[in-house]
């Protein structure tokens, strides 16, 4: 009997698991269809390259693919610090009750809607950035990547804790021995076991930000332009596909959302891709 | 006796009459009995005046409900015409393509202007059409030339499928571009909100949404204002439409009666829309 329940149990998780993945597929495959007019005609890498200017007759994503690339690497250039030491606070260096208490605000804060982190935007984060920077409207890419990397430090910061937590007590008593501190235990034990959690975090943390849409669209400004510096106004590909799937279905703009949604998927692939082989190269050679 | 009895009749029939009267001046009374949804959606510019026919009919009739969203006009006209919604909401007549693809049909209820903003902090209250072509179009980048602070122009427009920007666009710019540098928000209140906290920044609304946060930009030196839009001076305007999908039935029907009346008609006036009645 509990062996039929076990048999049972596998065979609805297997279920699951290929669902989820077969819907990934699906999805890709739904986009190269609505997308392959664009593909045939070799249309795609003109729409990658050109710019955005329906006057012109061009419908080009390349301000709003740049858009999407600055504002998220400078969002995960914010976040990458303030996760780590915020991490490491936690889990290592603060006392025991403080550093729960962190943690407790921390899982809290994962669950706040990212529409709460646009108003908070909008009302506190835009004057602030206008008037200090006395540059623009404050709608630009610095805000929106600022708003971003508080967005994602939750998700960094709790990964990075797990990873933390997992070093092995009798490594660090071992250090300890030896007559190393807090600090020498953390460089030398800790992080070199957290690194695969870091990874995780780092993969899962970007793709968040690659795919937020309501933070850019609320704060980004929204221009369609290649931004020329980071208090300039900028559009996300996921910002773009909200704005113009209001458009006419005939039209060229709403086709140019099938190929903002295939170059995210994968640009986001690429990116799971590379970091994961990132971790993999470097976890050979530590062995 | 006799006269006693007459009296109690006039007594009782009186009241009855009054009471027939009143169920043909009422025109909300054509909402009782029923019970169903109504799904509205479009436009953004129309929501102040349909939450307000809402709240009347639901008022008088729990058991309808009616539920709102905006998206702009281009969402409206698509969404009514995959039958996602009833009515679908655009500030701009829906173009021979959309009417023919979806089998619309239009009621227009109101005429809407289309006001350019500033922030109240800002000194500069009149452009003249040259100018503000200039400024969209990011020629002119400095409110300083025009009167103002020695401080960067910062443009809000909407996004592609909205109505207020298609007749802005037309009748303001003269289809003459809008700079690339412009930043797009997606609704009539939230460029009220931005130029609202935004002191260098300049957008356009709909009239109707003009209030003391932001303050209207004479064009030309003609005021955005119900007078000037109602007597034609003031040329930024369009007709706000409800559009259904074929001929409307039931409750949608009604909704749309209800809009035509003087009563609905009573709502856009108070909500600064000019009524076509």
């Amino acid at each position: 009997m509990a062996n039929r329940l076990e048999k049972i149990t596998e065979w609805i998780l297997t279920l699951s698991a290929l669902v989820s993945a077969f819907i990934t597929v699906l999805i890709f495959v739904f986009l190269l269809i609505f997308g392959l007019p664009l593909l045939q005609g070799g249309q795609w890498f003109d729409l990658l390259a050109s710019p955005w200017s329906p006057r012109e007759g061009l419908y080009g994503i390349r301000p709003m693919l740049l858009g999407t690339v600055y504002i998220s690497l400078l969002g995960m250039a914010f976040a990458f610090p303030l996760s780590f030491g915020c991490a490491a606070l936690i889990s290592v260096f603060a006392p025991r009750s403080f550093g729960g208490f962190l943690r407790k605000v921390v899982q809290l804060m994962t669950g706040i809607p990212t529409v709460v982190y646009g108003f908070v935007g909008i009302f506190l984060l835009v004057p602030m950035v206008r008037e200090i920077l006395q540059g623009g409207s404050g709608m630009c890419l610095l805000t929106a990547s600022l708003m971003l990397s508080i967005l994602i430090s939750p998700t960094l910061i709790l990964f990075f804790v797990d990873g933390f937590d997992r070093a092995p007590r009798s490594h660090l008593d071992a250090v300890a021995a030896l007559g190393g501190n807090e600090m020498q235990q953390f460089i030398f034990v800790i992080l070199p076991n957290a690194w695969s959690n870091v990874l995780s975090g780092i993969v899962l943390a970007f793709g968040r930000v690659l795919g937020d849409t309501l933070i850019a669209l609320m704060i980004a400004g929204n221009a369609v332009q290649v931004p020329g510096s980071v208090l300039e106004s900028a559009r996300t590909l996921t910002a773009h596909v909200a704005l113009v799937i209001a458009a006419d279905y005939d039209s060229p703009e709403f086709k140019s959302i099938f190929a903002c949604g295939i170059t995210l998927y994968l640009f986001s692939a690429m990116m799971v891709v590379l970091i994961r082989s990132i971790g993999a190269i470097s976890g050979r050679k530590k062995r | 006796m006799k006269t006693k009895i007459l009296w109690l009749l006039v007594a009782v029939i009186l009241p009855v009459f009054a009471m027939m009267a009143n169920a043909h001046a009422n025109p909300l009374d054509s909402f009782k009995g029923e019970s169903g949804t109504i799904r509205i959606a479009g436009g953004t510019a129309h929501i102040p005046v349909m939450k307000e026919a809402a709240r009347q009919i639901m008022a008088v009739n729990p058991a309808i409900n009616i539920t709102i969203a905006g998206g702009g006009s281009g969402v409206g006209i698509k969404q009514v015409g995959e039958e996602l919604v009833d009515i679908g909401n655009s500030g701009r007549k829906p173009t021979d393509g959309e009417i023919a693809r979806y089998d619309l049909k239009m009621f227009e209820w109101a005429i809407d202007g289309v006001g350019v903003v500033v922030n109240p902090r800002n000194p500069v209250r009149g452009l003249s059409k040259s100018r503000l072509q200039e400024i969209f179009a990011g020629k002119v980048v400095n409110w300083k030339a025009l009167g103002g602070a020695d401080k960067g122009i910062n443009l809000y427009t909407r996004d592609e499928a909205s109505g207020t920007r298609e007749v802005f666009w037309q009748v303001a710019l003269d289809q003459k571009e809008i700079s690339s540098k412009a930043n797009v928000v997606v609704s009539n209140g939230a460029i009220k909100s931005a130029v609202a906290g935004d002191p260098y920044g300049i957008g356009y609304v709909s009239v109707g949404h003009i209030d003391e946060t932001v303050a209207p930009v004479a064009i030309d030196g003609i005021a955005p204002t119900l007078a000037s839009v109602r007597e034609r001076k003031y040329t930024i305007s369009r007709g706000l439409f409800s559009n259904t999908r074929k001929e409307p039935k039931g409750l949608t029907k009604k909704f749309i009666d209800f809009l035509l009346t003087p009563e609905g008609q009573k709502i856009a006036a108070d909500n600064g829309f000019i009524p076509v009645k």
